[in-house]
């Protein structure tokens, strides 16, 4: 099977994969790679950091992409690892079922979203994309075919909900998609003058989608500001709506100045203030409300050929408003920080030993790559590890193990229960090594 | 009466994307699709994920192009099928130039496999394409088989005569009401250009298949896939021989 040797990277663009990539298009080429050269599986690319890159070949399964089996009477799907969460979406929506968790991208594909155990603007409710496994095929290091589930080789199941590809290759997976009412939402915009209000704001939603817009420039009185969308499915007859648009496409690497401190500044106070005072009611199709990124193909060149890292933490409950409140103001005083910044309250559902979920508030900053802004992040994931929170595998670069082991207090089971799969290490991503998930460093 | 499309190679990244176009059909059009190749189990895969995602009726047939039998059983279901006939062809292979240039008996199997074989099955299907009076070919060839380069000589010469054998055969069916697409792909991101340099303006398997589907509508003869490859080609084809044979194209 012929390897790709051009280097890759993820969404970030700040990492390189120097492995090369095998890329199956049939179920024996998969099953051909796994017996002689087993790597760990990569989708779409669409984590931050080095989650998907491996110095050694990995095996790229965005062709392995097909759908296997539907139940129209209670909506168990299984499908082959590479198909995006946007496809299902766009497939079952119109026929009353859609994936029960839908993250920031729809470009994410089934393998990625079960390995990184995703969570979306419901997840207050609804839970990880993991909690809605009910069984996987994972091809193991021993080029091995099992079919694991909670009864079946349970430890391995969890570990691979969350377990970031370092148990084995998801060749397939089934999963149970959650009834779609409707194809269209309802969604609320508001402005949250401050930190404050925005946190008394999310602890009284009641809504079914919810995920709010922070200016991570704001200081002083500001500090903390944003928009809050909540969003409920369209129950009344639906009308007439526009087809989505076909996504534009960033033509190119935009230059250093786009992400200069007063250039943010100045698009976040337009971006705020464009949300009437009385707020925003407006009627979406949900991919358009769960994806409103993907409408612009390439978005990550907007930060320019250095690429970009993305922060993102969650806090527990006690503490977040307090930590949140000095992590904006560090954030604002460095002038680093993109547009892109979401805040949103998270419930504590989460899937494996390795998940990224709790309860509490999850931040997500953007920040272009560029001087001082991997010493930013360093400081931030300090505070993230001092609140006993945990900073997202799937977006991070720069943590280190001594951070990351007290984030996760099943690492030690996890590390157990990999190194028994995976005894040689052929899994190990960048990401891995970097910091030491399997415990062997 | 419903319009059936047979498909050799299916395996093809290009052919899954066209089959899915068919499933997807935002008119609610629906086919009945014949997946031919080699690997009928993948196919299988490939069978149930169209009926899913909307196909009408999907058959799995074994199809090799070295083994010409293997042709008749979809022959005799083209026959039986009551409603207009159309064909794919997708089927080819592409072994490096430099294991030709060693192993010389390589090359009528690449013959085979990207003209001979196809041409074969059209060919027997033809009356009963006739007969109704409609449908489509749809032949994939290449922009290797505009000009034999030092790369791809043997395989640009398979998909040349294909190619050629193609317009002939547009010209016979034409009368009879068939319609003839050539396509020729430039460089598409298929498993048969995984990892190869020099690769350049790499088109993804999907847009191949928007861009066939819009030939079919508009009755094209003949297509470059992405369009922009009838300059690319145009300018190779003009290069005068005595220069075109000293290039490293």
């Amino acid at each position: 099977m012929p390897l790709n040797t051009e280097p890759y990277t993820g969404w970030g663009r700040v990492l390189t994969g120097t492995g090369g990539r095998a890329r199956p298009e049939k179920s024996a080429s998969l099953a051909r790679i796994m017996g002689h050269a087993p790597g760990p599986a990569i989708g779409a690319l669409r984590s931050y950091g080095d989650a998907a890159l491996s110095d050694a070949p990995a095996v790229d399964m965005s062709r392995m992409d097909r759908l296997l089996s539907f139940d129209t009477s209670n909506g168990v799907l299984e499908a082959e690892a590479g198909v995006p969460l946007a496809t299902l979406l766009e497939l079952f929506g119109p026929r009353g079922w859609m994936p029960a968790v839908m993250p920031g991208t729809g470009h994410a594909t089934l393998g990625g979203a079960i390995a990184a155990d995703v969570h979306g603007k419901n997840h207050h409710a609804a839970g990880s994309f993991g909690q809605h496994v009910l069984g996987l095929r994972l091809i193991g290091a021993d080029g091995q075919v099992r079919d694991i589930s909670p009864d079946v080789e349970g430890e391995l199941f969890r570990a691979t909900l969350g377990g970031m590809g370092l148990t084995g290759v998801i060749e397939s997976a089934t999963i149970q998609l959650a009834p779609c009412p409707s194809v269209l939402v309802d969604v609320q915009e508001r402005r949250m003058p401050n930190l404050a209000s925005y946190i008394a704001a999310f602890e009284d939603s009641e809504a079914t989608f919810s995920v709010g817009w922070i200016d991570a420039t704001g200081t002083g009185d500001k500090l903390g500001r944003g928009i809050l969308e909540e969003a409920e499915f369209v129950t009344r007859e639906a009308a007439f709506f526009q087809p989505r648009k076909a996504p534009k496409t960033v033509p190119f690497n935009a230059p250093g100045f786009a992400m200069a401190a007063p250039v943010v500044r100045a698009f976040n106070q337009y971006y705020y203030s464009r949300i009437p005072k009385t707020g925003r009611h407006s009627s979406k199709q949900i991919a358009a409300f769960f994806h409103p990124l993907d409408g612009l193909s390439g978005w990550n060149k907007l930060y320019g050929k250095r690429g970009f890292h993305q922060f993102q933490c969650v806090l527990p409950p006690a503490n977040a408003a307090l930590v949140l409140d000095a992590m904006l103001r560090e954030i604002g005083r460095s002038g680093l920080a993109a547009p892109l910044a979401v805040l949103k309250k998270m419930g504590p559902g989460r899937a494996g030993p390795l998940s990224f979920p709790m309860e509490g508030y999850t931040l997500a900053v953007d920040f272009a790559s560029r001087p001082g802004v991997a010493q930013l992040i360093e400081r931030l994931i300090d505070q993230t590890v001092e609140a006993e929170g945990r900073v997202y595998l799937a977006k991070d670069s720069l943590a280190a193990p001594d951070h990351i082991a007290p984030m996760y207090d099943e690492l030690g089971d996890f590390r157990a229960v990999v190194r028994q799969a995976d005894p040689d290490g052929v899994f190990e991503t960048d990401l891995a090594r970097r910091l030491n998930l399997r415990g062997t460093a | 009466m419903s319009e059936m499309w047979i498909i050799l190679g299916a395996s093809s990244a290009m052919a899954r994307a066209l089959a899915r176009s068919f499933a997807e059909d935002p008119s609610g059009e629906t086919y009945r699709l014949l997946l031919c190749g080699r690997d009928t189990d993948d196919l299988a895969r490939d069978a149930t994920d169209l009926e899913l995602r909307g196909a009408g009726a999907v058959e799995v047939f074994a199809f090799d192009a070295r083994h010409p039998e293997s042709q008749d059983p979809i022959l005799e279901a083209a026959r039986s099928h009551d409603g207009t006939l159309n064909v794919a062809v997708f089927a080819g292979s592409m072994p490096e130039q430099s294991a030709i240039d060693e192993d010389a008996s390589l090359v009528s199997g690449v013959v085979t496999d990207n003209f001979t074989a196809s041409a074969a099955f059209l060919m027997a299907l033809a009356p009963d394409m006739a007969a109704r009076g409609a449908g489509t070919v749809v032949g994939v060839g290449s922009v290797a088989g505009d000009r034999g380069r030092l790369g791809n000589y043997v395989y640009g010469a398979a998909k040349a005569g294909f190619h050629t054998f193609l317009s002939g055969f547009r010209n016979r069916m034409g009368r009879v009401g068939v319609h003839v697409l050539t396509v020729k792909p430039g460089f598409v991101d298929t498993a048969m250009t995984w990892g190869l340099e020099g690769m350049f303006l790499v088109a993804s398997p999907a847009a191949v298949a928007t861009d066939i589907r819009k030939g079919i509508r508009k009755q094209r003869n003949v297509i470059y896939t992405p369009f922009f490859w009838i300059g690319i080609m145009t300018v190779i084809r003009t290069v005068p021989e005595r220069i075109f044979k000293k290039l490293q194209i």
